[in-house]
């Protein structure tokens, strides 16, 4: 049977139609965003630079395709459609009359569809692991930083010992089949998913000690919800069954996390022990603040600026690395529509057929730049201050 | 080379009405305007001003480098009879670092740091007069030798960090002086040096310009500096000159209330916390932008008249009887000045010191430092940061720690706040032993009773907090309050206590101004009700007109709460109005103490009289025993053996059998609780002048109050006439 | 600073120890164990056959006494054929010791190979000299270019030069390699097949058609990396004093950038270059693996999926020894261009 194709300029005009939702809800953050500018802080001021626009714009962009992925994306991702088999962009599917935008992959599934629904398990990964890096990193940080001496010597050990690994074999050694066999990835897990509680806990206690009434309402909701979520994500015991993570999704979180902490320390390490030395943090410890209120409320506050600006850079590097695992393969199931698995499975067949690799390449790096120039931006703006 | 002897009548540089804005996103934002001064060969003038009045951007301005924002928008700047703005890149290029040189602040980082000093020494004759490069270490050495630089071939050999601050200036003044410019200009040059070394450094810049015939324009903030090094002064605020004149006319008959309030606010001697309080200026400098129409002065004058001052832009106005006097202001014929501003005049009653509060007896602090972290601490060395501290403190008392850095003083303060504890000795706070408790391990009470007001008011409040927020957390800390709306009335009141407003307490810190950053540290020290409150140079980084205000604060509230200040300063001159008693350190060790009396007229320790005669001080009256020290303070790392100061004392050959050398001396009583820590014979104690006295004739000078004190009512002032001229200096020596 | 480098020297060790322990320790988990027995040995073999195979080829000694015996602390033990009962070669295709001998890392013995069926040395050295060569061009084409990016940008902060060079080199950064591989395989290989989409004829011999692939691929991410530290580094120095202080001596724009910025500038990207070794270890696995070029990343991806434990393990030792030894040159470099460094 014959194909039927829509033409070059179609496939634009389609694929920017699929995306109606997308820019709806582009047009409505970034009017409302530009139009308060003055009143957003930070974040208002990224909308006074062409750069800082582009970095929202792409970054917001790819939230709203992961959130609304389902209506922009018009097949299944995992279906497939056997007489669209490598099939050309702008091919239409004979059985519903919808047309496969870019074209069909060689298991004949819409590799348009697939780079949507790719987005999410882009979105959600890379800056959970992120925000659970973050944790472990400050919580490590900030003591080695701020007593320095044996803590630091130790803490620092074994951050270079991590950071000395190659990021691909520790990969190979960590998300493995067989590794998940092995109490391993959980033991793992229920160590960094303890960081934020302390965290929290740590936090709220060294602030309203004096304050009961406050304070065990806060403590209390740390202890609650961080509970609900550590219960569910590292024993799959989550009562209400809403908070649930696969066992090979499981492993690829904590292996990001683990190697992208040891940065995160560093950096807070290197920012605490500068802004240790202010005359405020001598004034706090002159009216007898406790080393960790110092710590969480005086010297973190005010190391949030490069702590954003590197969170934003580490998502995007955690994007690539998401990449580079499903490159190779590891982690994440072999039909799964991520970017990084799309491009491994299009690469092989280069010679032949080039349209399946390039909406996951261009999909993948356009998220990663937009992260980079709002970081790039971010920082010009906090350096103004 | 620029022959500096020129037809002596033509002005080496002359500024006519100039005017620079910098062009930011926010628009035109003007730096300086209508500026105009003009600067004869071999004369130095001196601009003064507080920080942001557009000084810098003078001297930035006429070596035209302002950066890409920065423009001149009107005026021009003739330099030798070429109008500077007509110069193509290439002209300049050949003007800059050869006819005009520039000095500016930091030393350091004026110096290339991966280059060796003789290089970047060399590199000025290789540019502008193409010799070869033996010529040029040869003049590069000898400029080296002139500046007085001790083994000149290994300075020529080093790299800037090897180089003590002092010294790195001294390299910094050869480089500019190697081509023998025509026009020197100075920007702060000594602000980031201690005082002795800066006494140094004002010596060889006064001599070498002398020697050479360079003309100078010399920037600061300080108006005893301009007095020592200048022949004319220009006082700039917010962006214009106000006054200029000769240092003589305007220091003595100045004739622009700014001017005025400048010296009303600093503390000359004469100056008394008692009888005669320093006078501040209300307000605050205006942002370049909010400057208001007329007199930028207008809004902080109690002379201004509506109407007048604000009718329109006022230009520089000729003072009759003054030679090239001129002042910024139109109703100077019609003030009396000789009043003071209405309210100002009040007269606090002494107060007497109660009983001892703080005692502090044989402290010492010794720091480890070296040694590797990893395989424990092997062949560390031991710093002693104090040694032997003994001295006491009395309720309502306000004892001065006067030294130079590394003296120690902040390692004393530590202690005594239990941010370190003491190696030996006892710190007793009321009648508690408290050197070896940390602060974690203090009591709240103990906490709130010894409290620290600190020295950067930039770094003194948490920039991520609002100020009410922190001064609640403090009481929360200190028990003040029961409840958050005590501590919220409580915080209040305090804002009230250092006359801010009280819709401060939603400001966060960075819409402050340095002044009221340093209040409301201030009022943080006095939330629990301290007993003791430690203030580490709380004023030292605040402008000229704000340091009086804040001084004043501070004492009104030690004065209502019967507090014990100890009040930590290199300035002698803010010691003098502020302390009852003085403790001058150095290098660890107290080497006089004494009342505030005692410590200022003889005898006196070699290092107290050095520090004495090296404080300028803006009054042409007074008249100092000049002496400048060799070399540079020691590193803690390093002390000499025996007394402190013997590298630089000039009193050694006068004790015998090289004792200084060998052994540290004993403290000796002079008398009435007066220490000085010296090996020097009574007679030769008995033999010491006083360093500061006051010129009878030129005493009496229009503008200050007649209450004023006279010859020797000042503490340790003596009244006997000049010996010699008044501004002549010993003839500096080559080498 | 013979002491620092000591000082370093035992630190590194101490790491490599440190490392090598956690690897044998992931590398000899049961499941590998496992599944490097079923590759080994024929299909359908049951449980026992397996368990027999592993105890036959040593695996099921004590895992300490083996990290002893792999490191060269302990002697090695030869294994004893059941049927024999003599002691035997672990494995035929080595040259294993029949008799108990120190033969480990620290003599030079890296094991065998099970995938290769061969010793790991005579694998491993060649593939790395052939991953030496692609990093040497890759080093060539990248440093320099990178470095003059960065000047070039942040010699005058603001201008339109400054904008386009940092706007490319984010885009660089965005850019792994196995999404440029793609973009470049497209492009000069499939659209305009100018360049060779496959370096594994390379091997034989370097030309400019197979080889500028994947040169420009692994280049491209670092490139961009490299002249955004160089420019962050230049910009901060052009506003330093000393460089006001040169200009006002009287020194051409040119001479201030070349004289006095330029050596002080290039200190921070000095380190971000050796510090890039680990990231470019990444990028040549990607590289070496997309475009067939049998080097080092080549080997580790082959060790790694077919559980070669030995293989593995020096796989992993060079790569950790590449990390620690770049960071030591690193930290030395610095010290050297840093002339506030080196006295302390």
């Amino acid at each position: 049977m014959q194909l039927e194709y829509i033409g070059a300029f179609d496939v634009v005009l389609g694929v920017l139609a699929r995306f109606w939702p997308v820019w709806i809800a582009l047009v409505v953050v970034m009017g409302a965003s530009f139009a308060y500018k003055k009143r957003l802080g930070l974040y208002g001021q990224l909308f006074d630079s062409a750069v800082g626009i582009a970095g929202v714009g792409i970054c917001l962009f790819w939230l709203f395709t992961a959130i609304f992925a389902s209506t922009v994306a018009p097949f299944n991702p995992l279906a497939q459609v056997a007489i669209m088999k490598d099939a050309l962009p702008g091919a239409v599917e004979p059985q519903s009359g919808l047309v496969y935008l870019f074209g069909g992959d060689k298991l004949a599934r819409d590799v348009f569809s697939r780079m949507v629904y790719g987005s999410q398990i882009v979105l959600i990964i890379a800056p959970a692991a992120t925000g659970f890096a973050l944790m472990v990193g400050i919580t490590l940080g900030l003591p080695a930083g701020y007593y320095g001496g044996k803590i630091d010597t130790v803490l620092s050990f074994l951050a270079n010992l991590v950071l000395a690994f190659p990021v691909i074999l520790l990969f190979y050694l960590l998300v493995t089949p067989g590794i998940m066999d092995t109490p391993i990835p959980y033991a793992m897990a229920g160590l960094f998913f303890l960081f934020p509680i302390v965290f929290f806990s740590v936090l709220f206690w060294t602030r309203y000690k004096k304050r009961p009434d406050r304070l065990y309402i806060l403590l209390g909701l740390t202890l609650i919800i961080g509970g609900w979520v550590y219960a569910g994500l590292v024993f799959d015991a989550d009562p209400f069954r809403i908070i649930h993570i696969d066992p090979n999704q499981l492993n690829i979180f904590v292996a990001v996390v683990f190697a992208s902490s040891p940065g995160v320390f560093r950096i807070v390490r290197g920012l605490v022990m500068d802004i240790k030395t202010r005359d405020y943090v001598a004034a706090a410890q002159t009216r007898g603040e406790s080393p960790w209120y110092i710590m969480l409320w005086e010297i973190l506050p005010n190391a949030r600026g490069p702590l954003i600006v590197d969170a934003c850079l580490r998502i995007g590097y955690t994007t690539i690395l998401l990449g580079t695992l499903g490159y190779f393969g590891l982690g994440l199931a072999p039909e799964s529509p991520d970017w990084g698995t799309a491009i491994k499975d299009a690469s092989r067949l280069l010679r032949s057929f080039i349209h399946p690799a390039l909406p996951p390449t261009i999909a993948l790096m356009s998220f990663v730049l937009g992260l980079n120039l709002l970081a790039d931006s971010l920082r010009e703006q906090s350096m103004k201050d | 080379m620029n022959e500096a002897v020129r037809n002596p009548a033509e002005p080496i540089i002359e500024i006519e009405n100039l005017s620079i804005s910098f062009f930011t996103r926010k628009g035109e934002i003007p730096a300086v305007m209508d500026f105009s001064c003009t600067v004869m060969p071999g004369e130095a003038m001196g601009i003064v001003g507080e920080s942001g009045c557009g000084k810098s951007t003078v001297s930035l301005g006429i070596m035209r480098d302002l950066s890409n924002i920065g423009k001149i928008v009107g005026g021009r700047i003739k330099f030798q009879g070429k109008d500077m703005g007509e110069l193509s890149e290439e002209e300049l290029r050949a003007i800059r670092g050869n006819k005009i040189a520039m000095i500016y602040q930091e030393p350091m980082a004026s110096l290339n740091p991966a280059m060796k000093v003789g290089q970047q020494l060399m590199e000025v004759p290789l540019i502008h007069d193409k010799v070869s490069k033996e010529e040029a270490y040869k003049r590069a050495l000898e400029m080296v030798r002139s500046v007085r630089l001790p083994d000149p071939e290994r300075m020529m050999r080093s790299f800037p960090h090897q180089l003590s601050g002092g010294q790195q200036q001294r390299i910094v003044i050869a480089m500019a002086l190697l081509s023998k410019p025509a026009l020197l200009l100075l920007d702060e040059p000594t602000t980031a040096l201690d005082v002795t070394v800066e006494a140094g450094i004002v010596d060889l810049v006064k001599g070498l310009g002398e020697k050479f015939g360079t003309s100078m324009i010399f920037v600061s903030h300080n108006l005893g500096l301009i007095l020592e090094t200048c022949d004319r002064i220009t006082v700039m605020y917010s962006g214009e000159a106000v006054e200029t004149g000769k240092i003589k006319d305007v220091f003595d008959r100045m004739r622009h209330p700014y001017t005025q309030g400048l010296f009303r606010s600093i503390p000359l001697p004469g100056a008394d916390k008692n009888s005669r309080p320093l006078i501040s200026i209300p307000g605050q400098l205006p942002l370049p932008h909010e400057r208001p129409k007329g007199c930028n002065f207008g809004p902080r004058c109690h002379h201004f008249v509506e109407g007048v001052c604000n009718a329109a832009e006022i230009p520089m106005i000729a003072v009759e009887g003054h030679e090239g006097h001129f002042s910024r202001c139109v109703r100077f014929n019609e003030i009396d000045w000789e009043a003071l501003p209405p309210g100002a005049k009040k007269v606090n009653e002494r107060i007497e010191p109660g009983a001892p509060v703080l005692k502090i007896e044989d402290l010492r602090k010794y720091y480890k430092v070296g040694g590797s972290e990893v395989f424990g601490s092997s062949g560390g060395r031991v710093v002693k940061a104090n040694e032997t501290i003994s001295f006491m403190a009395r309720e309502s008392e306000t004892v001065a720690i006067v030294g130079e850095s590394g003296c120690g003083k902040s390692t004393l303060a530590k202690v005594l706040l239990g941010l370190e504890t003491a190696s030996s000795g006892s710190v007793t706070l009321g009648n508690k032993q408290i050197e070896s408790t940390s602060v974690e391990k203090r009591s709240v009470e103990t906490v709130s009773s010894i409290q620290m007001v600190f020295q950067n008011p930039f770094d003194t409040l948490n920039p991520s907090h609002t100020v009410g927020s922190q001064i609640i957390r403090t009481l929360e800390k200190f028990n003040v309050g029961k409840t958050v709306a005590d501590r919220r009335k409580r915080m209040l009141e305090l804002l009230d206590l250092v006359k801010l407003p009280r819709a401060f307490e939603t400001r966060k810190p960075r819409q402050l101004s340095g002044g009221q950053k340093q209040r409301i540290g201030v009022a943080r020290a006095f939330a629990g009700d301290a007993k003791v409150v430690v203030a580490d140079e709380p004023v030292s980084a605040l402008d000229v007109s704000v340091q009086a205000a804040v001084t004043e604060l501070l004492m009104d509230i030690q004065r209502k709460n019967k507090t014990t200040m100890l009040f930590i300063s290199h300035d002698l001159s803010v010691v003098r109005y502020i302390a009852d008693r003085v403790v001058v350190m150095y290098l660890g060790y107290i080497v006089e103490q004494g009342t505030t009396d005692q410590i200022f007229s003889p005898p006196y320790h070699p290092y107290t009289e050095a520090l004495l005669s090296a404080i300028p001080i803006a009054d042409t009256s007074v008249i100092k025993k000049h002496i400048v020290l060799e070399g540079d303070i020691p590193s803690a790392m390093n002390p000499p053996t025996g007394c402190p100061f013997q590298t630089r004392c000039g009193y050694k050959k006068l004790v015998p059998d090289n004792l200084c050398e060998t052994q540290v001396p004993p403290v000796k009583n002079l008398g009435d609780g007066h220490m000085s820590l010296c090996w020097l014979a009574d007679d030769v104690l008995a033999k010491m002048e006083p360093v500061i006295k006051f010129d009878k004739e030129h005493a009496a000078h229009e503008g200050v109050p007649d209450d004023a004190p006279q010859g020797a009512a000042g503490p340790g002032f003596a009244g006997a006439p000049p010996k010699r001229p008044r501004g002549k200096r010993p003839k500096l020596t080559d080498g | 600073m013979l002491s620092f480098i000591l000082r370093r020297l035992g630190t590194m060790a101490l790491t490599m120890l440190c490392l090598t322990l956690v690897v044998f320790f992931l590398i000899n988990l049961d499941p590998n164990l496992k599944k490097l027995a079923i590759s080994q040995t024929e299909m359908h073999t049951s449980a026992e056959q397996l368990e027999s195979w592993l105890v036959n080829h040593g695996y099921r000694q004590n895992f300490f006494s083996r990290y002893a015996q792999w490191l060269g602390i302990a002697p090695k033990q030869p294994v004893i054929n059941p049927e024999t009962g003599e002691p035997t070669k672990r494995f035929s295709f080595c040259n294993d010791p029949v008799v108990p001998t120190f033969s480990g890392v620290l003599q030079g013995d890296f094991g065998c190979s099970t995938k290769f069926k061969t010793t790991v040395a005579s694998k491993l050295f060649p593939a790395l000299g052939a991953t030496g060569i692609l990093m040497f061009w890759v080093l060539v084409v990248m440093v320099p270019i990178s470095l003059l990016i960065g000047i070039l940008a942040g010699m005058r902060e603001g201008t339109r030069t400054d904008r386009t060079l940092s706007v490319a080199s984010i885009a660089s950064t965005a850019t792994p390699e196995y999404v440029s591989g793609v973009i470049f395989t497209v492009i000069f290989a499939s659209w305009l097949g100018w360049l060779n989409g496959s370096a594994a004829s390379a091997s034989r011999g370097i030309t400019f058609y197979n080889f500028t692939l994947p040169v420009m691929t692994l280049a491209i991410y670092g490139i961009g990396y490299i002249a955004r530290m160089t420019r962050a580094s230049m910009v901060e120095v052009m506003t330093q004093q000393y460089i006001r202080t040169a200009r006002l001596k009287g020194l051409s724009f040119g001479s201030v950038v070349v004289k006095h910025a330029l050596r002080n500038a290039l200190i921070a990207p000095f380190t971000v270059i050796m510090l890039q070794f680990p990231w470019l270890l990444t990028g040549v696995v990607i590289v070496e693996v997309m475009f067939r070029y049998q080097g080092f990343g080549y080997t580790l991806v082959e060790a790694a999926g077919n559980n070669d434990i030995d293989l593995l393990l020096g796989c992993s030792l060079v790569s950790v020894f590449i990390v620690l030894i770049t960071q030591l040159i690193s930290d030395v470099g610095y010290a050297f261009l840093n002339p506030r460094i080196r006295v302390q």
